[in-house]
């Protein structure tokens, strides 16, 4: 939270400062557009961020700020000098509680009541803002940095002379191995050559950012977003460990977080509205990273009510944004490519989370900015997707160096599944009307020859050459024929031309080890190009074509398939959401599984009697509201409801019962159970700290154990076996000494001499003091 | 001070860059081809740590096809629009000043030197046809499509 609240204040502060020279000239010219537009997105991005953060008197002013901009924007009102200048007492205002907010202060006290009156149309006075307070406040704020901020063009300059660097060393390795050989200068080169190689390890790191940081504050934006709007909604989270440039991450992270507004505000039904639409009460948001080609792509889809296009070209006709004779000509499309148009939102009320229309044309202007596309697809009633388009401008990516006739080609890791030999035991190559199909292990996949789509002659025979079989991001599975394999490397790709991206083909480019520039593949546009039909399976489809909520009386579950195999059901409403990791990050730890999330731990279930495989672990994040666990399996099958009768199981455990759901019998998991055995137990053990109290004193039981336990201590007697963690005792008395800590207590309020370190026992400040750092001392 | 011009030829005929634009004459040795890219691309090359793309300036006027076999070519390295290229050209000349400022060529001209004109400038050694960069490396219409 700290680090959120650290990135808002730096942003606000960068904001502040662009803005500066704007107002001024603002203020000289009410009437300019452009300028009102950034003041807008200012306070607009303030008010956006105050909602999640709980800032109250920000948020009240941003918005106040809004509102009034808004109708400007709108021509609803025109700007004059004392709009200006109550505007500007109100950035000054904000301005100077961030800087109380970055310098740790509470908020100043302070009533905003003034200023956003001053606002409104027809207010007289304008406001002095309190100039002094903000220089005092900047003043503080400006005191020792512990990080400094770098431009990207400054990183990208080192980041190419260690690429030289690194071109250079590979020259003189040739060179050296040309020559005769000196150990000496060997063993010089080689340290040369590990140096070199930390350092482009250190620069890489410090541009990339895996997007999981951008991903990991979103479940609890949406979970709060929803509660305050009384909806329900399930996010599920997918390709978090996609890598992408620090400064690109920085860029969509507004973006992305407007989107995510828009789609829990306005896409998402509230619970009664959905089951009327015929759609489970619980919405599903989901968002997904992949990388395609040079592009990452981040997909916000939700399952809500869609955009009505043609409510959209009404409203442009409203506002003049459009003539009657072009709007007529719009597709689809296009009608819903409106909503990045500014002052254009069909939303009917404005509510305190998005809805002036302002997000999507915000959205659109960032994300252009970086190159990027924003593209919008919807259908009323089923739902819209959101594709965020941004370049990676620079990665590295592990791929495998193939080549086809003595060319050199690298294929991205990520995408391979597998590499035969066309001539392996359990490998048969056929030909069906002219199109290739390999049998691998009794699985069939499409062929294709990496030599006729590039065209090029193959100098190798057809059974000498290796299949690498490849899964696009979010496609079926195809076998690629090539000549050779040769190495896998850590390429810097970077984009190709235009004229070469146009292929379709490749990705980008690269450098191999001896200087020469070596073309990255596509994955995708191979199978494109090579014809191979791909069946996309996508979740919306899916979902679209699943059996429908019958009553709100039924229970939703999630019916996936466990790890062992089985058909099991989980209700719904426990899943939390759906993460991935590496099976690295699950571990056997403190007498059970668990799994590690980012900076959590929780443990893991699901797993007994099962593999885990060796790849990465799909799992379930149940929540009961306090606690989570975590919950491996193997995949997903469906969204249903049990409407059927329920066999409940002879003795508790895992499974509390079987049902038919969908016409096959489900074990449905007890998520009650999986709460009480794997958090239960250990929550009680390592939070609650013992504390043992004299049985037969009259005052300790009635005076002293309401206090110790308010302080979060379990109060036992004498006669408790096993250890206590804090003994509190009558000064003089005998104690056993098996207690971590003892607080001695005298009866007299003077202390007896300077040794004596009891506590007096109507000393209510001081025993507090002592509780809570006896139990700060067990903690650690 | 006028515009300082890099004259080339480009299929038998002396034109002109304008200098500015061009970053450095190379030789280029390493050639790798570009399968299924428009025919003008002529393929990648790196210089120092970048890549370059390669342009046969012959094959985007359609004038035929540069003769790449023989190893070393020459030429010119331009940036635009945030990418590397490099313009095979049959040979570099000279740097020289314009004498005038670009004027239209009134007569039509062949192949595809009406598309990457800018037009005529004057200089001391006659006048040159001013040769249009982005269009050189767009290449032909149909080729682009390709």
């Amino acid at each position: 939270m700290d680090d959120l609240i650290a990135d808002f204040v730096a942003e606000c502060r960068e904001m502040l400062e662009a803005l500066g020279g704007e107002i001024v000239a603002w203020e000289a010219q009410p009437d300019d557009r452009a300028r009102l537009d950034s003041i807008f997105r200012f306070v607009h991005t303030v008010k956006g961020n105050c909602g999640f953060f709980e800032f109250p008197r920000l948020e009240a002013l941003s918005h106040a700020a809004e509102d009034a901009l808004a109708d400007v924007r709108g021509n609803r009102r025109q700007a004059d000098a004392h709009l200006v200048s109550a505007v500007l007492a109100v950035i000054d205002r904000i301005a100077e509680m961030i800087a109380a907010i970055e310098a740790g202060e509470e908020m100043p006290a302070g009533d905003d009541s003034a200023l956003i009156a001053a606002l409104a149309p027809g207010a007289e006075g304008a406001v002095a803002p309190a100039a002094t307070t903000i220089a005092e406040g900047q003043s503080r704020a400006s005191s020792a940095p512990r990080t400094i901020r770098l431009s990207v063009e400054l990183l990208d300059r080192v980041m190419s002379t260690v690429s030289d660097m690194v071109l250079a060393r590979n020259e003189l390795a040739r060179r050296l191995r040309e020559s005769a050989s000196d150990v000496p200068v060997d063993g010089a080169f080689e340290r040369l050559s590990t140096i070199i190689a930390d350092m482009r390890d250190a620069i890489t790191r410090t541009r990339m950012q895996r997007i999981e940081n951008l991903f990991v504050g979103l479940p609890r934006m949406v979970r709060d977003l929803s509660a305050e709007l009384g909806k329900q909604v399930l996010v599920d989270i997918e390709g978090g460990d996609v890598e992408l440039d620090r400064e690109m991450i920085e860029m969509i992270r507004d973006p992305l977080t407007h989107i995510i507004r828009n789609a829990v505000d306005h896409g998402i039904e509230k619970p009664a509205e959905r089951l009327k639409a015929g759609k489970r009460e619980i919405g599903i948001l989901a968002v997904s990273a992949r990388q395609s080609g040079n592009q990452i792509l981040i997909d916000i889809h939700d399952d809500g009510r869609g955009i009505d296009g043609k409510r959209l070209v009404a409203k442009a006709l409203d506002v003049g944004l459009l003539e009657k004779d072009d709007a007529a000509k719009l597709t689809h499309r296009e009608q819903l490519a409106l909503i990045f148009e500014a002052g254009l939102s069909t939303a009917k009320e404005v509510t305190s989370i998005s809805g002036r229309g302002v997000g999507m044309d915000v959205v659109r202007s960032n994300v252009e900015r970086i190159g990027g596309i924003v593209e919008v697809d919807s259908r009323v009633g089923e739902g819209t997707r959101m594709t965020l388009r941004v370049p990676l401008t620079l990665t590295i990516i592990p791929a495998l160096t193939v080549s086809i006739d003595g060319q050199h080609f690298a294929i991205p890791r990520s995408a391979i599944e597998e590499i035969v030999r066309s001539n392996g035991e359990s490998v048969t190559l056929e030909h069906l009307g002219g199109a290739g199909v390999a049998t691998i292990r009794g699985r069939r996949v499409p062929e294709i020859s990496l030599a006729e789509i590039l065209g090029i002659e193959s100098g190798v025979d057809e059974k000498d050459r290796t299949l690498i079989v490849l899964r696009p991001a979010g496609a079926d599975l195809y076998a690629l024929s090539v000549d050779r394999i040769h190495d896998h490397e850590e390429l810097v790709v970077k984009p190709a031309a235009p004229a070469v991206m146009a292929t379709g083909l490749y990705a980008g480019t690269t450098l191999a080890d001896d200087g020469s520039p070596i073309l990255l593949f596509d994955p995708a546009g191979l199978a494109q190009v090579g014809g191979v039909k791909l069946e996309t399976l996508e979740r919306a489809t899916r979902i679209a074509e699943g059996p429908v909520a019958a009553a709100s009386k039924s229970t939703a579950v999630l019916l996936f398939r466990a790890l062992d195999g089985s058909r099991r059901a989980l209700r719904l409403a426990v899943v939390d959401r759906i993460e991935e990791v590496p099976i690295s990050s699950v571990k056997e730890a403190a007498g059970q599984l668990r799994v590690q999330l980012g900076e959590v731990i929780l443990p893991l279930a699901g797993v007994a009697g099962a593999e885990l495989g060796d790849g990465k672990v799909r799992l379930f994040r149940l929540n009961d509201g306090a606690h989570e666990v975590g919950y491996a399996f193997a995949e997903v099958i469906d969204f249903a409801t049990i409407d059927g009768e329920v066999i409940h199981a002879e003795r508790p455990g895992e499974i509390s019962g079987v049902s038919l759901i969908n016409g096959e019998p489900a074990e449905l998991v007890d998520a009650h159970w999986l709460f009480a055995n794997h958090v239960g137990a250990a929550a009680r053990a390592t939070e609650q700290l013992v504390c043992r109290l004299p049985s037969d004193d009259p005052w300790m039981q009635n005076m002293l154990r309401p206090i110790v336990e308010a302080a979060g201590y379990q109060v036992v007697g004498d006669e408790h076996e096993g250890e206590s963690d804090l003994v509190i005792a009558a000064q003089g008395a005998d104690v056993p000494q098996d207690a971590a800590k003892t607080i001695w207590l005298r009866t007299e309020p003077d202390a007896s001499g300077k040794k004596d370190d009891s506590i007096y026992r109507y000393d209510r400040a001081g025993l507090l003091m002592a509780l809570k750092t006896a139990g700060a001392g067990r903690g650690k | 001070m006028n515009e300082l011009l890099l004259v080339v030829t480009i299929a038998g005929e002396r034109v002109a860059l304008p200098a500015a634009a061009v970053e450095s004459v190379v030789e280029l040795d390493t050639l790798i081809t570009v399968p299924r890219a428009a025919p003008h691309v002529a393929g990648l090359s790196a210089l120092r740590s970048r890549v370059l793309t390669v342009i046969d300036c012959k094959r985007s006027l359609e004038l035929g096809t540069s003769d790449c076999s023989d190893g070393i070519r020459e030429a010119a390295v331009v940036e635009f629009d945030g990418h590397h290229y490099a313009l095979i050209v049959d040979l570099v000349e000279d740097v020289v000043e314009a004498a005038s400022e670009p004027t239209p060529v009134r007569a039509t001209m062949g192949g595809g030197w009406e598309r990457v004109s800018q037009g005529m400038v004057d200089t001391e050694t006659g006048p040159l046809l001013l040769v249009d960069v982005a269009a050189l490396i767009a290449g032909a219409a149909d080729a682009k499509a390709a």
